[in-house]
């Protein structure tokens, strides 16, 4: 007992140090994170006006040309030129738009569903639980691949319909989270008051106990929403998500595959641009977890 | 009003929790934590509850604001048995009791601003003329001696003395006849407990409450009780007027209690007596003692006493005891 104890004293200000150290580093790169995400907001917002050439423009004179840096590369075309002659940096551009509206939509609804059954599960415990429990597990094991695609060749592949495949296959995760911070919740001292003021079940879950999970579902969002921009690359991909013409990262990859050896560029641009912006989404979430986390609130 | 004009009366109140286990969540065995317990409350009066904790006195307050619905027996106030209700009935009988939790950390939502957290129940159920609500809270926060201008303040701002006095704010929102006050002050350091127990005693004549407080300190029960019910393991053992039960306390249970206190007055006036410790944790209650709940620990044990439950026995007017030493 004697040497455990000493042992937590010893331990006490260097882990806590280590912590404060670690947010300070986080935020740092939260921040850089943030400057990622504004970037792509904004280019989204503006890429009309931000992009060099008109993105769906054909030339087939100057397909496969190389970034102007390289050798044979044209100065007008930035990152060089696709299959089809259409300036690749434009197109980029132009796909944040798809990426982050069905990023955003998709985690939205994800939200809408996990957070309202998780808010259920974890409230009302018993059969609802066991049942809404039951398929969250079901949806966990299932394959994403396979459902996300029975779905949209039920619905037929269009940009909306994306969005209602990856929001109707992500939601378990928020249902996880939500249900054990409501169970968690449920019993504190002041949600047995709001039932004492006799408030409907309605109020004290959207007033009482949502609120109070809001920091856990905000950190996991964003996380999400980098997720899914993964996701609809992959079913672009693979051909279920957008359709070309439209410039989505997932199809400018599948595109640039068979180019994959000697015009590597045409694969290379939609994969930075999608690891820069789950990266800067990720760093973004972690710093926010930081934030929010109630241990080092306190220090 | 019952015959004689009881506040509340409390016949045979029992509270089993099912300990559920397997697949199928059946019910294996059951936590007694509540075993017909009966006593009443009169009009402006303050009943303490004392005991060990895990005796069931936090469950006893939880039935009576039906945060818990009792498992028999009968909770009847102001006539009207209380122990069934759902619906809007229910919604009518929580105007009229409230509750103060123990933990002013955990009592109010970190979220809310002060003026959300004592007024929301006043506009959800239309107490105050609408528009009038701000007023009532500045009268309320003034009741309880806080300033206005702690009304746009999140809880995290307050000491825990501040935050207990919001609870009490919170509770008289309602207008209540009766406020069980579940361990008000034992969270609180020993120098704030005092103004927190005084103010309960003011609010009680200005706004014409009773009270059930329930403690596991007799120092906090004695200053505030009219009478006091002694509680172990389920069961009252003894109930009697504050005086009776200081100076003449029955049960063994209640004498070790009584002994237990620590009296703050060195090398002064000598102990009023020997200090009795119990033996001993409190027995499970999933499976309490044959007969006398505290045979197992008591230090006049008969043979009596784990083979017959003890009835609760009016030894003098208005002191009631269950032991087989007075019967």
């Amino acid at each position: 007992m004697q040497e455990s104890k000493e042992l937590i004293l010893d331990e006490l200000p260097t882990s806590l140090r280590g912590r404060v150290l670690q947010k300070m580093w986080h935020l740092r790169l939260g921040v850089i994170g943030g400057l990622i995400i504004l970037g792509l907001v904004l280019t989204a917002l503006f890429c009309p006006i931000l992009s060099p050439r008109d993105p769906y423009q054909q030339d087939i004179t100057k397909r496969l040309k190389p970034p102007s840096w390289m050798e044979g590369g044209r100065p007008e075309n930035l990152l060089g030129t696709d299959h089809l002659g259409r300036d690749l940096l434009s197109r980029i551009m132009y796909g944040t738009r798809v990426s982050l509206t069905i990023g955003i939509s998709a985690v939205l609804l994800q939200v809408l569903i996990g957070v309202g059954l998780g808010l259920l599960a974890g409230y009302y415990s018993g059969k609802i639980d066991s049942v809404i429990s039951f398929l969250v597990n079901c949806m966990m094991g299932f394959p994403f691949i396979l459902l996300a695609m029975s779905l949209v060749a039920v619905l037929g592949p269009s940009l909306q319909n994306i969005i209602i495949a990856l929001g109707l296959t992500g939601w378990p995760v928020f249902t996880r989270v939500t249900r054990i911070e409501t169970l968690r919740l449920r019993d504190r001292e002041f949600v047995l008051a709001a039932t004492s003021l006799a408030f409907s079940t309605v109020r004290i879950l959207t007033r009482h106990i949502l609120p109070n999970l809001m920091p856990s579902i905000l950190v996991l969002g964003t996380v999400e929403v980098a997720r899914a921009i993964i996701q609809e690359s992959l079913l672009s991909f693979l051909g279920l998500g957008i359709q070309p013409p439209t410039p989505s990262w997932g199809v400018m990859l599948a595109e640039g595959r068979n180019y994959m050896l000697l015009q590597w560029w045409l694969a290379a641009s939609p994969g930075v641009a999608i690891f820069f912006s789950a990266l800067g989404i990720n760093l973004l979430g972690d710093a926010l977890r930081d934030l929010v986390d109630p241990h080092l609130r306190k220090s | 009003m019952s015959q004689h004009g009881e506040l509340l009366k409390v016949e045979n109140l029992k509270k089993y929790f099912p300990i559920r286990k397997g697949l199928l969540g059946k019910a294996v065995d059951y936590v007694h934590a509540v075993d017909g317990v009966s006593f009443d409350i009169m009009p402006g009066e303050t009943l303490g509850l004392v005991g060990e904790s895990g005796c069931g006195k936090s469950t006893v307050g939880r039935c009576l604001v039906r945060l818990y619905k009792p498992t028999a027996g009968r909770i009847e106030f102001e006539g009207n048995d209380i122990a069934t209700l759902s619906g809007p009935e229910l919604t009518t009988l929580r105007t009229r009791v409230q509750m103060i939790f123990q933990d002013p950390y955990s009592s109010l939502n970190p979220r809310l601003r002060v003026r959300d957290i004592i007024g929301e129940a006043m506009r959800v159920h239309h107490l105050v003329d609408s528009g009038g609500w701000e007023e009532r809270v500045l009268e309320l926060l003034d009741a309880v001696g806080l300033q206005a201008d702690h009304m746009a303040r999140y809880p995290h701002e307050f000491s825990g003395g501040q935050r207990q006095r919001i609870g009490v704010a919170r509770a008289l929102a309602m207008r209540p006849r009766l406020i069980v006050a579940d361990e008000p002050v034992s969270a609180l350091d020993v120098s704030i407990q005092a103004q927190v127990i005084n103010l309960l005693e003011s609010l009680k004549e200005k706004f014409d409450l009773s009270y059930l407080v329930i403690a596991h300190d007799l120092s906090v029960v004695e200053h505030v009780s009219d009478r006091i019910a002694v509680m172990y393991l389920g069961r009252l053992v003894e109930l009697a007027s504050d005086r009776q039960l200081y100076l003449n306390p029955k049960h063994p249970y209640t004498e070790a209690l009584m002994t237990a206190v620590p009296v703050a007055a060195p090398g002064g006036r000598q102990r009023r007596k020997e200090r009795r410790l119990l033996k001993g944790d409190v027995p499970n209650p999933i499976h309490p003692p044959s007969g006398c709940r505290f045979h197992t620990r008591c230090a006049k044990v008969t043979e009596v006493c784990s083979a017959e439950e003890p009835l609760s026995i009016e030894v003098e007017p208005g002191h009631l005891v269950s032991c087989f030493r007075y019967s």
